[in-house]
């Protein structure tokens, strides 16, 4: 009886194949049990990959796939639920409705939003003010600042909309510089402006 | 800043579900198919994996999951022991050193010696070989994990290969 021989009980590649399956099982046994907290996927998109996590109260985050998606996971854990798994269901409207703007047909989300990854009270109400711009139009960084209650924080504001977790949705690509100029943005210029051009801000 | 101070106990932050989940699930199905056989692993993985979830926001230190989930799983592995030598015996209540035989079907797994040999150990004992040997596990941490000691992991490491090498003819 050697150590060796009995190392290949633990069956293997093929444990590891079976482990695998029955891992991916874990995330529909947990939401009928009710522990299924977030559920998060990866969306399609123009840009790669999106991350886009979904908790009990909406969306918490829609991530570029520049960021790093690991760390984001490990906030989400930190501040909202350590119960935190990938799974398509729970994910399901979103993806659905992120599609459909992609492709221009949609003006709209509808989905629910969560600002649990959003920190302080100005920063939260300059989001919820970018929230309600309509598709196609713009409103400038100090517009926004005036919304949120201080129209003396226009840095404020843009610092509010570069930590925005849940961009395209809160659509913060809706938000220029008074000039004319178009500012920044965390995903990238690039991609402000493909956002842009698909609302028909900007011509093709 | 400087180094952390004596005794002070340096806590790791708890990872999202799904990463430990990732990191220990090959682990945890290894040993539940050796403990509990290959039919029952399945079922033993998902009920072991969903008391980790419902724990899991309780916890305050991550620098030591494996042993934590192994830990459970061990329990669960002791109680679907148990549970099949109650189907198996009405009569008695079998104390945790009954011998408990894998229900061992045909196809799955390797019809072989070793195996039936492995299945035919007591059932801390069974478990024991497979933390040393399949995990790789110290006895300080197979005592861990079975809620016993170091010295009580020993001793069933050495029992359960005394009793393999005497079945197998070598």
């Amino acid at each position: 009886m050697k150590a060796s021989e009995l190392k290949r009980l633990g069956g293997g590649r093929e444990a590891e194949r079976k482990a695998r399956v029955a891992a991916a099982e874990l995330a529909g046994a947990a939401r009928d049990a009710g522990l299924l907290d977030v559920a998060y996927a990866f969306a399609d998109s123009p840009f790669g990959p999106l991350l886009v996590a979904v908790g009990r109260h909406g969306l918490l985050c829609v991530q570029y796939p520049n960021h790093d998606f690991d760390a984001t996971l490990s906030e989400i854990a930190r501040e909202v639920s350590p119960r935190v798994l990938e799974s398509r269901s729970e994910t399901d409207e979103i993806r659905r409705e992120l599609d459909e703007y992609f492709a221009g047909g949609r003006r709209s989300f509808d989905v629910r939003v969560d600002l649990a990854l959003v920190h302080g009270e100005f920063v939260k109400r300059v989001l919820r003010a970018t929230a309600r711009i309509p598709f196609g139009r713009v409103l400038t960084y100090r517009d926004v600042a005036t919304e949120a209650g201080n129209a003396l924080a226009v840095r404020a504001a843009g610092n509010a909309l570069g930590s925005n977790p849940i961009p395209i949705v809160v659509p913060c690509h809706r938000v220029v510089r008074t000039g004319g100029g178009l500012g920044g943005y965390t995903g990238g210029l690039d991609r402000k402006k493909t956002l842009l051009t698909i609302e028909g801000v900007l011509g093709r | 800043m400087g180094p952390p101070k004596e005794g002070s106990r340096l806590r790791k932050p708890i990872p999202p579900f799904q990463a430990f989940l990732d990191a220990h699930r090959t682990a945890v199905y290894r040993f539940l198919m050796v403990s509990v056989g290959p039919n029952e692993a399945d079922e033993c993985f998902q009920e072991t994996f969903l008391s980790a979830l419902r724990a899991y926001p309780r916890l305050r230190d991550g620098s030591n999951l494996r042993g934590w989930v192994l830990a459970i799983a061990t329990r669960k592995a002791i109680d679907a022991a148990r549970a099949r030598n109650r189907r198996a015996l009405p009569v008695a209540d079998p104390a945790d050193e009954a011998p408990a035989a894998l229900a061992v079907e045909a196809a799955d797994p390797p019809d072989d010696d070793l195996w039936k040999a492995v299945a035919g150990l007591p059932v801390r004992q069974r478990m024991a070989v497979v933390h040393r040997f399949v995990l790789d596990e110290s006895y300080a941490e197979i005592g861990a994990a079975m809620g016993s000691t170091e010295e009580a992991a020993r001793a069933n490491v050495y029992q359960a290969l005394k009793k393999l090498r005497e079945v197998e003819p070598r």
